[in-house]
């Protein structure tokens, strides 16, 4: 009876000394039912939940099938440029209904889940448009709240897209709106664009040829004191390992510290065994930064070009404004 | 060195059992919160520039006028402290004023429907987009500070960390209600054939 009175008596009074009092030997079994049944529930509860997220999987989502190809080319074009001109993310979705959700809380919900924005800065916009249910919304995450009002939104909705969808055209009404929403954000002074999104550009070089300055100066001559004041194993270590991190200093970036500690371990071994030959030495330096560039700039930068994902810092709190048309 | 012993391993046991989690957890309870105050506010202000807007329309329903602004006054009238977190009855009157006057603006909205003019005006359309917006912001903030209170709860109420909540008298945070519970949850009767 009383291992019968158990597990009422543990779902009850939820003490868990009462618990361990009533323990008895039939326990695991009711445990196990209970992990059982536990196990199950959610399941059950999630299924019957609202439209999941779709996959970001590209700048311009088409889930209704209205756009060709080539206008779903030339939009997320135009989206690729304003992120590398401003750095901020747009994204453009279109579903054939919201429903059971209104069109503000689905939106909410999947911008929310997407992060649509660079991290450190959380630019995003989501232009989302249900065409079955004949209404669209433009969601401005919090960053790009001053840039673009509630009223700026709504205005864009009601003067740029609405007429064009009123008349079927699609395309043409929401590269209308993402070309108005990107004179917005051009107007806003937003942190410029980051490094990844630059590319090969005259800053990056500029970098390049500071660290190309180090290898070929300053390692040289640090690789020389050390090996004086430390000997020649503890000295090329010591090379090796300030090279590193200074690199690491310079660039904060892993990759390049252990490459740079590699190539500065590397010519201080070779400069320490074979120092006569002067010539050998430096050319075997001059390799270094050659090996640096291509290793550095592809493998840690990587990216870009091709794949669309999120900056991950766009933290939407309900902004923007809602129409239909 | 026997009470720094005491001392090191009541603080892993503390930290085992959830008292930092408390601490974080709480914090963005009260962020939340402070967001969902926020967009009040923002709500709070908008309304007299819409009763100015609509008060220059001639003739206009007094009756929901005055209801919006002694809504509003009643809304703002009541303090809040972050005390108010932690105490359900002046929370519940809280959300009670803050839905009044919620449920008073969607009835101007409703009723500003008759009045051609009124629609036809910029200003007060502009202000419209405004009120929709404050609308969904609260909404979010809502849910945000739901989302926080939850796992608060949950942390205070499972096991091991509701011992540390025992301890230490951490209570489970309210959740919003809703005032009208049962009008809402039953099916309004629409008659088109009432005069």
């Amino acid at each position: 009876m009383t291992s019968m009175m158990g597990p009422s008596l543990c779902a009850n009074d939820g003490g868990p000394l009462a618990c361990r009092q009533a323990r008895g030997k039939r326990l695991p079994m009711w445990l196990l039912l209970m992990a059982l049944v536990c196990s199950w529930l959610p399941a059950s509860i999630l299924a019957q939940s609202v439209l999941p997220v779709p996959v970001l999987s590209a700048r311009v989502i088409d889930q209704t099938g209205t756009l060709d190809a080539a206008q779903l080319a030339a939009l997320s074009e135009r989206l690729a440029a304003l992120e590398k001109d401003r750095g901020a993310q747009v994204v453009v979705l279109m579903v054939p209904t919201t429903a059971p959700e209104d069109i503000a809380s689905y939106a909410n919900r999947v911008a929310n889940s997407w992060k649509i924005g660079r991290r450190d800065v959380g630019d995003g916009v989501l232009l989302i448009v249900a065409k079955d249910d004949r209404q669209l919304r433009i969601e401005v995450a919090k960053t790009l709240e001053g840039a673009i009002p509630d009223l700026a939104a709504k205005r864009i909705i009601d003067g740029a897209i609405t007429p064009g969808l009123r008349q079927g055209d699609f395309a043409g009404a929401l590269s209308a709106g993402v070309e108005q929403i990107a004179a917005l954000i051009a107007g806003e002074a937003l942190p410029a664009p980051a490094q990844p999104d630059r590319g090969p550009s005259g800053r990056g070089l500029g970098q390049w040829s500071d660290l190309l300055v180090f290898a070929v100066f300053a390692l040289p001559i640090a690789a020389a004191i050390l090996r004086q004041v430390m000997g020649r194993k503890l000295g090329t270590l010591a090379t090796g390992a300030g090279a590193g991190l200074l690199a690491y200093f310079v660039s904060t970036s892993l990759i390049i510290a252990v490459i740079a500690g590699v190539i500065g371990l590397g010519y201080a071994l070779f400069s320490a065994f074979a120092a006569p030959m002067m010539g050998g030495g430096s050319r075997g330096g001059l390799r270094g930064p050659g090996g640096w560039s291509s290793g550095g700039s592809r493998g840690g930068w990587g990216g870009g070009g091709g794949g669309f994902s999120s900056g991950g810092g766009g933290n939407f709190g309900g902004g923007g404004a809602s129409g239909r048309w | 060195m026997k009470r720094w012993f005491i001392v090191l391993v009541s603080t892993f046991a503390l930290s085992g059992c959830g008292y930092n989690d408390f601490q974080r957890l709480d914090e963005q309870a009260k962020a939340a919160w402070s967001e969902v105050l926020n967009q009040y506010q923002r709500r709070a202000d908008l309304v007299p520039n819409i009763v100015a807007t609509v008060k220059g329309e001639a003739a206009f329903e007094q009756e929901t006028l005055t209801r919006v602004i002694e809504a509003r006054a009643k809304a703002t009238s009541i303090q809040v402290t972050p005390e108010t977190l932690n105490d359900p009855a002046a929370f519940q009157k809280f959300q009670a004023a803050q839905g009044e006057l919620g449920s008073a603006l969607s009835r101007l909205m409703v009723t500003v429907e008759q009045y051609p003019n009124l629609k036809a005006n910029q200003g007060f359309s502009d202000l419209r987009v405004q009120l929709e917006g404050t609308e969904n912001r609260i909404t979010v903030a809502r849910n945000r500070y739901i989302d926080a209170i939850q796992a608060y709860n949950v942390l205070a109420r499972s096991f091991p960390s509701n011992l540390t909540a025992m301890v230490f008298s951490y209570e489970p945070k309210p959740a919003f209600t809703v005032a009208n519970e049962t009008q809402i949850s039953t099916p309004p009767t629409v008659d088109f054939n009432k005069k």
